[in-house]
């Protein structure tokens, strides 16, 4: 099996200051990736230069074996709608505000092409019922859910082209326990039904158990440790995910 | 024509470069081309990009015809032809087939244009995503990568809220195969006349600065669905005055008892036909009501 991304010596500066440096893995398909850290450690720096938001230093990016560099801009934006998602961790910032619940699944397949109103349509109900939202209110403007069923929406919005590569920027952070829990179910359905390469930055160690099958742990811009999740979590070697994991509140 | 005046107001350097900027935008169907917008003697949103490009394009053999929402006689089309009588000392005439050149707000005259006539429209905002995504950087990237797919999100939202694509005036157009364009504010009702139209039309935005143009006979295309296809709307009755069928009607208030009655927002053309002898249910001498 082929890596769905590879990604060698990434670094990215903000003047002398490090964003993050020396980051190196490799994502298959099917697999899920923590990366964990306390904020300021660069995770959110490191998932922006591999979505494209922000253009890295140093280093490469290789998806499906193509250089994301060398990529041009339309190919890119291309890929970015059509095999990649974005899940913000405000969906305020991933959905559009302004129109309704089916507009917002729909516009990915309208980008690509889809010109068939009631096929568009169908495709969205399907979406909202897979995400658990009552395919009644789809025409409901996302400022008429709550903060949990907005970031369902903003995931069905981002997986109804069906893409590869799910970046995910902490998608539970806010949310309460019991919705957390039910979102976090879906998105391991999900990912095991889709055959998803997803990256997820948390830093909630509760989350990157349940999801993540292999763990980056990122300390001031560098990965400090890296291995399966029970492996790291249950054996922590460097100091700092020694600290992290002890930090956790025992309930 | 005052002496005072350069002619057609503009000054020569001033027509070169908005002449220059409307033949880019001729060879390049349906793209914005930014032009230095100049201060004109009328405030913004009375036609500042319409005068700009109409006082660049006339000769002094022209015949000038000027419309306001389809009328020769109301403010904006009677204080334009003034101007341009005085600046420039043009013919004016109210009819469409003897206009040479006719600046227009929000129509398209109903009588057909043909090869040798220039139509320019009075465009308030050119940018057709401009309510979708407010950012001008992004607006120009998705016009140069063709990203056009949240025009049929807005399309959506319409028959998602209102059963049907409601857009009924500004609707939007891809030009060519390639740029998505707003026509100005011109109804529905006119967007077929766009496609394939002899005449060229010319369109200037003053406040934006844009210039965009169709030359003749260029394929204009509405944006639509599949199952919903673009339908061209008007009032479902006749015009009270001349009894035309097929033309776009104003609905006008005749009393505070509820009376109301349909004539044609295109004045000219009305009067050409009750010329002719054709009256509608209100026209003197017509049928009784």
């Amino acid at each position: 099996m082929s890596a769905l991304l590879q990604v060698e010596g990434l670094e990215k500066r903000y003047g002398a200051r490090i964003g993050c440096t020396g980051v190196s893995f490799d994502l298959f398909p099917g697999e899920v990736l923590g990366i964990v850290g306390e904020s300021g450690s660069g995770k959110s720096t490191l998932l922006a230069c591999l979505a494209g938001h922000l253009a890295a230093d140093s280093g490469q990016i290789l998806y499906r074996g193509r250089d994301l560099g060398a990529m041009a801009e339309p190919e890119r934006r291309v890929l970015a709608r059509t095999e990649w998602a974005f899940v913000h961790q405000n969906p305020r910032d991933g959905l559009r505000m302004g129109v309704s619940a089916g507009a917002n699944v729909g516009e990915r397949l309208m980008a690509v092409g889809a010109r068939h109103y009631g096929a568009i349509r169908a495709a969205a109900e399907d979406w909202l019922g897979r995400v658990e939202i009552d395919p009644g209110r789809i025409d409901d403007r996302p400022r008429a859910f709550s903060g949990g069923m907005q970031q369902r929406l903003q995931i069905a919005r981002n997986l109804v082209t069906a893409p590869r590569l799910v970046l995910m920027d902490e998608p539970t952070g806010g949310l309460d326990v019991s919705v957390q829990a039910r979102l976090l179910d879906l998105l391991r359905a999900l990912v095991r039904e889709m055959g998803l390469g997803v990256i997820i930055v948390t830093h909630d160690l509760a989350v990157a158990r349940l999801l993540a099958d292999r763990l980056m742990v990122m300390k001031d811009g560098r990965v400090i440790e890296a291995g399966l999740t029970d492996q790291v979590l249950d054996d922590p070697q460097a100091a700092y995910t020694q600290l992290l994991v002890s930090s956790v509140l025992q309930v | 024509m005052t002496e005072a005046y350069s002619f057609a107001y503009l000054d020569e350097s001033t027509k070169r470069m908005i002449r220059r900027t409307l033949l880019k935008a001729l060879a390049v169907p349906g793209y914005q081309v930014p032009f230095a917008s100049r201060e004109m003697p009328m405030p913004y949103g009375w036609g500042t990009g319409g005068v700009q490009v109409t006082a660049a394009c006339l000769v002094p053999e022209d015949v000038l015809k000027v419309i306001d929402q389809g009328a020769d006689d109301t403010t904006n089309a009677v204080s334009i032809r003034r101007f341009f009588q005085r600046t420039a000392g043009v013919a004016v005439t109210e009819h469409t087939t003897e206009a040479s050149l006719i600046q227009t707000r929000h129509r398209i005259p109903e009588a057909p244009l043909k090869e040798g006539q220039i139509l320019i429209y009075q465009v308030p905002i050119p940018e057709p995503l401009r309510f979708l995504e407010p950012r001008e950087s992004e607006t120009r990237k998705m016009h140069a990568l063709e990203e056009y797919g949240l025009m049929h999100v807005k399309l959506y939202e319409d028959i998602a809220r209102h059963g049907a694509i409601a857009t009924s005036y500004g609707y939007p157009v891809k030009v060519e195969g390639r740029y998505v364009m707003d026509p100005s504010p011109i109804p529905k009702f006119d967007n077929p006349k766009l496609s394939g139209n002899p005449a060229i039309q010319l369109f200037g935005a003053g406040r934006e600065s844009r210039i965009h143009a169709l030359p003749p006979y260029t394929r204009v295309v509405n944006l639509d669905f599949e199952d919903h296809p673009f339908e061209p709307t008007k009032a479902d009755a006749a015009c009270d005055l001349c009894g035309a069928t097929t033309s776009y009607l104003d609905e006008v208030i005749m009393d505070d008892a509820g009376g109301r009655m349909f004539c044609c927002s295109d004045t000219d053309f009305c009067a050409t036909r009750r010329a002719a002898g054709h009256a509608g249910r209100l026209a003197p001498g017509g049928e009784a009501a």
